[in-house]
């Protein structure tokens, strides 16, 4: 069993040279020169030359990646050009906003299309059978902040059911007390209902935004699967024994419908974690997405190249999260090994 | 279309599939799914804005008029009017060619990209398919939109760029596909024919095995292609890419986004509301499609 985890813990190695390589790559093999960017626009020659020397970037390209892979290793991503801070401390403070939208939405999301996906599947050809290849299907082609604008108009302006989608917290609160960076954990801690429900208002529509975009494959794909495990031998067996319908769908069905859905996690995330920038920039969530935007329009290349190399780490780790959870759930994963 | 469409990946080298008629079957798909044929209706509409739309746009897309600026939905304005008194509806109109043009290039590309790629890696086998594996395994280890961005950041803010970009994140899909069905078709016995009667290896590459995972690659290809226009737009939502006053879908609804809050819903809506029904049109010919061209994936 932990052997298993090590070989598969192992093979992210290569994927994460791989991810450090494309990172390097597209900072200086692509046109652009970043001395000339640099430079600034009144640069002569000269002085652009010296900003390639002090960079490094006169040197061979091995060097240079060896220099960008010592300076990962120390944690240094380099400085923002706007704010002027380093990158690894702005993303560090940035992340758990984005975490915990990501997250909230995620849930949601698992929350709603896994007993939907079910339901369309014990009832196959039924109402919610329809309602579920709907919403599958509009799910996947709504463009997110599209939809993200659509509930702000809706429950904003509308209804005046939620506040304004000015990002975490209303101004008139003060942060709770950083320990987890999580709002709505951190407040509880400290036990301030006050703050818990203002986050939680703010939290509301962003996360809906990126659930209702998540559902589709969700469910689509715990339909898919339990469809076939209703129809498989084993199932047929434990209902001719006379199980209950319940039984045979909860403990029977149920459990090994769920394995192929865990796997579709992984390709749900990619799409979250881009969605993530789209629903910030909707909402002015002060996350890592945003951050990136609003290099990506300074032209500011260090924080854009920290928000990707980020991003593609933690997808990779939560593929192998998702990979080891998979080892564990089905023995048989790791007979194969 | 002569030969037995590809029936996909089991029934290579069994028995000959039963030579029903191509056209019956599709009418038979499209029947029993009234739906495919909503969305080849939906998807003749948007060909056609694309390709009239600048002729028949009822005003300049880019002509603004300070008297009618941020005018509701009426007669004369049937989208109403944006900050600057444009027309939306021309502007919607017109934006269509653009948008479905960087999905169509960006499609094509990938289709030449990883499509080959991948072809040649299921037929060759060994080190093109370890390198063109391995391509496709670290550019998979990146969140598609995250990359996309980073491509863009990288090469320059053009719209080309976003073509490239695009293009570049499916890579991985193409190629896979594509691998996995020239690997099954690679000792087939058309192949083997082929290659006794003379033929060199590209050859048959291109004459045998191509034509075959076609259909295929066409599913994909639909299927893609709403995921290339969402991809898109949602760059130039951002800000990259396209530049205003350019009329297009994704960098309309951003404009529109500032005037959400005060309750003019229209100026983000209708593009908004255009890309949906473009991207929802597209998935839904792509499975329509997938159903006529390789039943056993039907979900």
């Amino acid at each position: 069993m932990l052997r298993n985890i090590a070989r598969r813990m192992a093979t992210v190695i290569p994927t994460l040279v791989g991810v450090v390589i494309v990172t390097f790559l597209l900072t200086r093999v692509l046109p652009g020169d970043p001395a000339v960017y640099f430079a600034g626009p009144a640069a002569t020659p000269q002085s652009i030359a010296e900003i390639r020397k002090s960079l490094g970037l006169d040197r061979p390209l091995p060097e240079q990646f060896l220099r960008y892979v010592s300076d990962l290793a120390h944690g240094n991503l380099g400085s923002s050009l706007s704010t002027g801070q380093p990158v690894v401390s702005e993303i560090a403070s940035r992340l758990p906003a984005s975490a915990e939208l990501t997250l909230c939405g995620l849930v949601v999301a698992i929350l709603i299309a896994v007993p939907l996906g079910v339901l369309a599947a014990v009832k196959q050809g039924s109402l919610i059978d329809h309602a579920c290849r709907i919403v599958a299907t509009a799910g996947v082609s709504l463009p997110v902040f599209f939809t993200g604008l659509l509930l702000v108009y809706a429950f904003y302006f509308l209804l005046g059911w939620s506040p304004a989608p000015l990002g975490r917290l209303d101004v008139f609160y003060s942060a709770p007390s950083n320990v987890t960076g999580f709002y709505l954990i951190d407040s509880l801690l400290v036990g301030d209902l006050e703050v818990f429900r203002a986050a939680l208002a703010q939290l509301i529509l962003p996360a809906a935004t990126l659930a209702i975009f998540s559902l589709a494959p969700i469910a689509r794909m715990t339909r898919a699967s339990m469809l076939a495990v209703l129809g498989s031998d084993f199932v047929r067996t434990a209902r001719a024994s006379g199980l209950a319908p319940s039984t045979v769908i909860i403990t029977y069905a149920f459990r090994n419908a769920m394995l192929p859905v865990i796997t579709t996690l992984g390709m749900v995330f990619s799409f979250l974690l881009g969605a993530n920038v789209l629903v910030e920039k909707v909402f002015a969530w002060p996350g890592i997405g945003s951050f990136a935007v609003e290099a990506l329009i300074a032209s500011d290349f260090a924080p854009v190249q920290g928000f990707v190399l980020t991003m593609a780490i933690m997808y990779v780790l939560l593929n192998l999260a998702i990979d080891i959870l998979y080892g564990v759930i089905d023995p048989r994963v790791r007979m194969e090994g | 279309m002569s030969e037995p469409a590809g029936t996909g990946s089991t029934a290579v080298g069994a028995l000959p599939a039963p030579r029903t008629s191509f056209v019956g079957h599709a009418r038979h798909v499209i029947g029993e799914n009234p739906v495919t044929g909503i969305a080849f209706a939906l998807f003749l509409l948007i060909v056609a804005c694309a390709v009239l739309g600048p002729f028949i746009a009822p005003y300049d897309p880019l002509a603004s008029d300070t008297s009618a600026t941020l005018k509701s939905p009426s007669a004369a304005h049937w989208f109403g009017t944006d900050q600057l008194g444009r027309d939306i509806l021309s502007r919607v109109m017109v934006a269509t060619r653009l948008d479905l043009a960087i999905a169509i290039f960006s499609v094509v590309l990938v289709f030449m990209l990883g499509g080959l790629s991948g072809i040649a890696a299921g037929f060759f086998g060994g080190w093109t398919d370890r390198v063109v594996s391995r391509i496709a395994d670290t550019i998979m280890a990146f969140p598609l939109f995250v990359l996309a961005m980073g491509i863009v950041a990288a090469l320059g803010n053009t719209v080309q760029n976003i073509v490239l970009a695009t293009a570049i994140v499916n890579f991985p899909l193409y190629a896979r596909v594509a691998r996995a069905e020239a690997n099954v078709r690679r000792e087939a016995g058309f192949v083997q024919a082929a290659r006794l009667s003379g033929n060199g290896e590209y050859r048959i590459l291109l004459t045998q095995i191509l034509p075959n995972i076609m259909p295929i690659m066409t599913v994909q290809m639909s299927l893609t292609m709403g995921y290339a226009i969402l991809n898109a737009a949602g760059l130039s939502f951002i800000g990259l890419g396209v530049r205003p006053p350019t009329p297009e879908w994704g960098i309309m609804v951003a404009e529109g986004a500032a005037f959400i809050v005060s309750g003019e819903w229209w100026i983000a809506f209708f593009p908004g509301a255009a890309l949906m029904i473009a991207v929802f049109c597209f998935n839904l010919l792509g499975d329509g499609l997938r159903d006529i061209v390789d039943p056993q994936r039907r979900t």
